[in-house]
Order: structure tokens, then sequence, then C-alpha cells
């Protein structure tokens, strides 16, 4: 080896360990008395804001650091129950169906479960039309759209929703999630719940038509729209980009996803009450049927899932200050800032305050 | 220590230093057999986790896996994906690889032999997601006019069925991405097999008046065949395990197709794993893991099946 050649390695060797020290001593400024580490993991829609809150939250209190790993909702849910990691998040509530509800409740005892909903996102319906430029659709035909009933964009029944829209003859191509996601689930959770006459499928987070175009991941889904004239797909409002957005008819009117009408569409849904045990538990039953003014009910619902009593008192005081900051009008600013999602309504944040607040050591 | 007089080359040369065994000798054999060992027991040790993560999938009734149907029905659309792309990619890039091979060992003037085979090696490390990329932003939507025309033309051929996808992401076009994967692995060993043709071999056929074509037929592809195969294995390997391009290229779907060009196609194992694990928990992730078995043994079951052809090959 060359003697220059060695020198530049010991040089970047030098500046590569001094930037790592760096990075040390960056976190020893002040704040507040938390200090440890405490990890979560799950779903992958909240890994934009939990890119977020952790960066807010370690910036307040510098002793304290939260790593949220993105494995999934399934993933999560099931590293909780092991108890891998004090938190998760995920896309659905936790549910009986293969005993996950009472795992969960196994996993906290003698606490209690935690679980409210942090991340509310509306679902866009973006499409790729070349000289179409604004598009409604009724429930309905959405419905036949994606289970390809309808495959031409001049189908008679899109006409009469975009009444003196020119629409061009191009096949159509409905572009699905190809990976299970919390997105497919509630879209078709909406689909089945608004007209379950055409989506007779069962809800599921894996695309149940088989024959569209299938993507991986909201990314993939959106390339894939933009790539291919004629498609159609649905992905979180946030990442539509550049492609147009569909509005779709709520009741009397055409609503498009913005954050304000996805909050709204959770402020107005009933709880479910039948798989909330104990007084922690704030899963709700979306209400797609809504007609109200100003709603928009195509949204995916992320939960927060906790404890109220952790073994140690450093791990309980983080997980608290950690949630109570996800779910406080700040924390839903930044999310809504970096994830594109909708802030949750301050009436429904003081309501499901005091479960975050009962997380103590025990 | 005697020394025998039929004594291999190894231990003539640990007699002439001393006349016993050198400490380097045996440390080195024992060495070997633990590689050899640790190999095996790291193959058994996938196998073992295979079977035993698969077999709660294997004993669940039908309902309670992924879609309601039961392990065949649902392994079966993702078997035969793999299969299908991998033979796509086996077939277009083998006769491709012979040629690239050939050109760089008896044909291309020296100077850029060097530099061309360097390049073609390169192609092999590159990461298989950037070949992904590649795929879904570049030869996907260049693919989509040729795949109308291949609709419009040769319908007829179950093949080319379309209607052609408007996204370009078909089986087609992860194949070719597949078969630009495996190239350099089936060239580079088709190269250095070609090189070694025995020169009097060589001369001997152009002396008797054979073209320089006729005498890589006669000669340098004989001399070459059972290396050429076993790289086209080596390939097919890979083609069978490929899981990021093929997860970000290919529309799947979920069904057993020939047609190449649809927007519906199957996926393949690997990339149904990679595509499905994030979001699966208890069972789902067993019959994730039964499919990864049986990609296991589609993947041994060619590759024994490539030795018997090279070994029929070397007795002839």
């Amino acid at each position: 080896m060359k003697p220059s050649r060695l020198i530049a390695i010991v040089v970047s060797l030098a500046v590569l360990a001094v930037g790592v020290a760096a990075c040390g001593s960056s976190a020893s400024g002040g704040g507040s008395g938390l200090s440890g580490q405490v990890a979560g993991a799950g779903s992958t829609a909240q890994e934009a804001a939990q890119e977020a809150w952790t960066a807010e939250f370690e910036n307040e209190n510098s002793g304290a650091t939260v790593t949220y790993d993105a494995v999934g909702s399934g993933g999560g849910r099931e590293q909780f129950i092991a108890g891998g990691v004090a938190f998760a998040g995920s896309d659905a509530a936790l549910e009986e169906e293969e005993g996950e509800l009472n795992k969960a409740l196994d996993r906290c005892k003698p606490g209690q479960l935690v679980e409210v909903p942090a991340y509310v996102s509306p679902i866009a319906i973006v499409y790729n039309l070349e000289g179409v430029e604004s598009l409604r659709l009724s429930p309905e035909t959405l419905a036949k759209i994606f289970n390809q009933e309808i495959d031409s964009w001049s189908d008679p029944a899109i006409a009469k929703d975009n009444p003196g829209v020119e629409l061009p003859d191009t096949r159509i191509t409905p572009v699905n999630r190809s990976d299970e996601s919390g997105t497919t689930e509630n879209f078709t959770d909406y689909l089945s719940k608004v007209v379950p006459s055409v989506w007779t499928y069962e809800v599921s987070g894996d695309w149940p038509v088989k024959g569209g175009e299938a993507a991986q991941g909201t990314s993939g889904v959106v390339e894939a729209v933009s790539a291919g004239d004629g498609a159609i797909g649905y992905a979180d409002a946030s990442q539509a980009g550049e492609l147009g957005i569909a509005k779709i008819e709520v009741g009397s009117r055409w609503a498009e996803p913005t954050p304000e009408a996805a909050a709204k569409v959770l402020e107005e849904s009933p709880e479910a009450k039948s798989i909330a045990k104990g007084p922690y538990m704030f899963p709700f039953e979306l209400d797609r049927e809504t007609e109200s003014q100003g709603t928009y009910p195509i949204v995916l619902v992320s939960y927060l899932i906790a404890c109220t009593r952790y073994g140690s008192a450093s791990e309980a005081e983080i997980v608290k200050s950690y949630l109570e900051y996800a779910i406080s009008s700040e924390g839903q600013e930044v999310a809504a800032e970096n994830a594109g999602s909708a802030p949750l309504s301050p009436a429904l944040s003081s309501k499901i305050a005091p479960a975050v607040e009962a997380i103590e050591a025990g | 220590m005697e020394v025998d007089t039929t004594t291999n080359a190894g231990q003539l040369l640990a007699a002439a230093s001393g006349g016993r065994r050198r400490v380097g000798d045996r440390v080195f054999s024992n060495l070997s057999v633990a590689a050899a060992v640790t190999i095996l027991a790291l193959l058994a040790g996938v196998a073992f986790f295979l079977l035993v993560e698969a077999l709660p999938a294997v004993e669940a009734a039908p309902s309670e896996l992924p879609g309601d149907q039961s392990l065949i029905d649902y392994i079966a659309p993702l078997a035969f994906g793999t299969v299908l792309a991998a033979t796509i990619a086996i077939l277009l890039a083998v006769p491709l690889a012979v040629a690239v091979a050939l050109f760089i060992s008896h044909v291309a003037p020296r100077r850029i032999v060097l530099v061309l085979g360097y390049l073609v090696d390169l192609l092999a490390a590159v990461p298989s997601i950037v070949y992904g990329l590649w795929g879904i932003f570049v030869l996907g939507p260049a693919a989509v006019g040729p795949m109308e025309w291949l609709e419009q033309k040769l319908g007829f051929v179950p093949f080319f069925e379309g209607p052609a996808s408007a996204t370009g992401r078909t089986m087609l076009v992860a194949g070719l991405v597949l078969t630009v994967m495996i190239l350099p692995i089936v060239s580079a060993v088709a190269r250095e097999v070609f090189q070694q043709t025995p020169r009097r071999l060589q001369e001997g056929a152009l002396a008797l008046g054979a073209t320089r074509w006729e005498m890589i037929k006669m000669t340098v592809l004989p001399f070459g065949r059972s290396s050429v195969i076993s790289g086209a294995m080596l390939g097919l390997g890979r083609a069978l395990g490929e899981t990021m391009a093929v997860t970000i290229i290919l529309s799947v779907s979920g069904i057993v197709t020939f047609n190449l060009i649809s927007q519906a196609n199957p996926s393949t194992i690997a990339a149904n794993i990679a595509l499905d694990f994030p979001e699966s928990s208890g069972l789902a992730i067993n019959t994730l893991i039964a499919s990864g078995l049986v990609l296991f043994a589609i993947t041994l079951v060619t590759n024994l099946f490539a030795r018997a052809i090279v070994a029929r090959q070397n007795v002839q």
C-alpha cells in the first residue's frame, strides 16, 4: 500500500472517531430528569410520525432514548406480548381473534392494558388519467372499479358521477398493495360497510381481489399509479404527491381527504366497547357510513398500545411521558407536519389522556 | 516415524523437512475437516429450523391459514411463480452468458478483454435492490410499448395473451431483470473454463482447416460444457431465491398463469415472504416458513439434478 493511501485511511478513521465522539457528547445537555432506554415496535404507517416524536422527545429529555422499530403492526403486537418492547404501534385494535387480546392482558398483569388512537391519516384515492384533472367517484363506482367489474374509464357509471368531464376510453388498471397492510384493511372495511352489496369480500389486510396490479408499500402503489396511464390506487394522502386525487361521495356531497375531515370521522365514531377490556382501552368502531358535513370516511386509525405498570420506574416514566407527548396537541402537530396525519381533536385528546396518565411503576 | 515410499507429495515434503509430519499439516487438515463439518451442520440446522417451524402450518386446518385455503393451495402458485421466473431468466441468460464468455475468451482483442471482463464482473456486485429499482423505474416503463406490440402480434401464444400491463411490472420484466442479475455469474464461470481449453486442441482444429466457429464448436464448447451447466445452476439458485428485485418489480396476484405480460402474475416464494412477513403473526408466519421449506426443497432438487448431469458429462 502506498504511504499516501495509508495516510488517507488513518485520517478518515480519525475523522470518523471524532464524529462518533461528538455524537456521544451531544446527549449530555440539560433537560428533565428522565433517563434510560425504551423500545417500541409496530405499524409502518406510524413510522414517520414516530420518527418525529422520538426526535423531539429526545431533544426535550436528553437522558432518555426511545426507539421505534417499524416491523409492521402484527410484528409489533407480537413483540409487545412477548415482552420484547415496552409499547407497540398497531393499525388495528387488539382483538380476541387468535387470543391476542388475552395474551396482551396477561402481559400487563398486574397492571392494565392501555390502547389509545394516536395516528389518524386520510387514505386518498389516487389516479393517473391523461387529460382528466378532477374526478368524482361514488362509493359504488369505486367498489366496482376495484373489484374489476368496471374496466374502462369511459364506463357510463363513471360518466354519471362526472357530468361534463370528457373521459377517455382507457383501460382501468386498479392498483392494490401486495403486502399486508393497515391501509388495505381500512380501505376494504370502508367498501364493505358502505356498499356491502357490491363489495362482498371479507375485510382483511390482504387484498382480496385477484388479477389487479399489485405493488409493495405506499411508495410502490404511488409509483405504479404514476407509471401507468389509466391506473387508480389508494395510498396515504400525504404520499399522493403529484397524482390526481378523486373526490368521494359522502351523503350528498363530494369529499376530499383532508386531515380535518379525517379527524372529524374519528371524533364522531363510537367506541368499540366489546373489545375494550378495562378503563384504559379506547378502540373505535369507525363510522364509515357517516353522511355528516365535513367528514371523509376513508381513514386509517393507528393505535399506541402499552401497559399501566412497568417493572422499573425509569421505564414507566419514559413510556408515560412519551405517550403523553404523542397524543398531546404538540405531538399531534409534529406528526401532522412530518407525516401528514390528521391531529386528534382536543376533545378526543382529553378523553384518552387519563389512560396514559395511569401508567406507573409497579 | 518411518516414511512410506508410496507417500504423496505433501508427505514427501514433510519428510524432506525433518522426517515427521509437520504441525502445519495437521492444523490444516483439522481446519479443513472442521470447515466441512460446519457447512454440513449449518445446512442441517437450516433444514431443521424450517421443518420445526413449518410443522404447525402443516398440521393446521385450512380455515386457520391465510386466505382460508389449504397449505398446498397457498404454496402451489408461489412455487409455480418461482420456477417460471427462474426459467425465463435461465433460458435467456445462459445463451447470452456463453456468447459473452466466448467473446471475451476467443474473439475480443486483448486490449478490451480485461476491461470487459471487469465490467461483467461488476454487474454481479450491484445490489439486488438497485436492480429492482432499475426494473421499476427504467425497464418496466420502457417495456410497456414492446409488450403491447407482443400482445397485438403474438397474442395467440399463451405467453403473450395480454392484456398488456399499463405499468410494465410483469413477469416478463421480472424475468429480464433476473437475467441481467445472473448473467455475470454464468459468464464468469464459462469464461474461466473457455480460457483453459487446451491450446493444442484448438490449434489442431484450426490446422485441420476448421473455421474459428467450427473450432469453438468442436473444442471449446465440449470442453466447457459441464462447467457451463455448473455455472447455470449457480445462476438458477440465485434466480430461485432472489427476493428484493422481484418484490419491488412484480405485480403479484396469487394466480397461476403462463401469461407473462399482464398485470396479474403469480408471486415467488421469496418475494412473498418478504412482502407478508412484516405484518404476519402466529400461524401466518409458520405458513410463510413452510413455503420457505418448499423453496429449500426446489433448490435442493435442481442442484442434485445438475450434479447428476455434470457427473454424466464427465463420465463421457
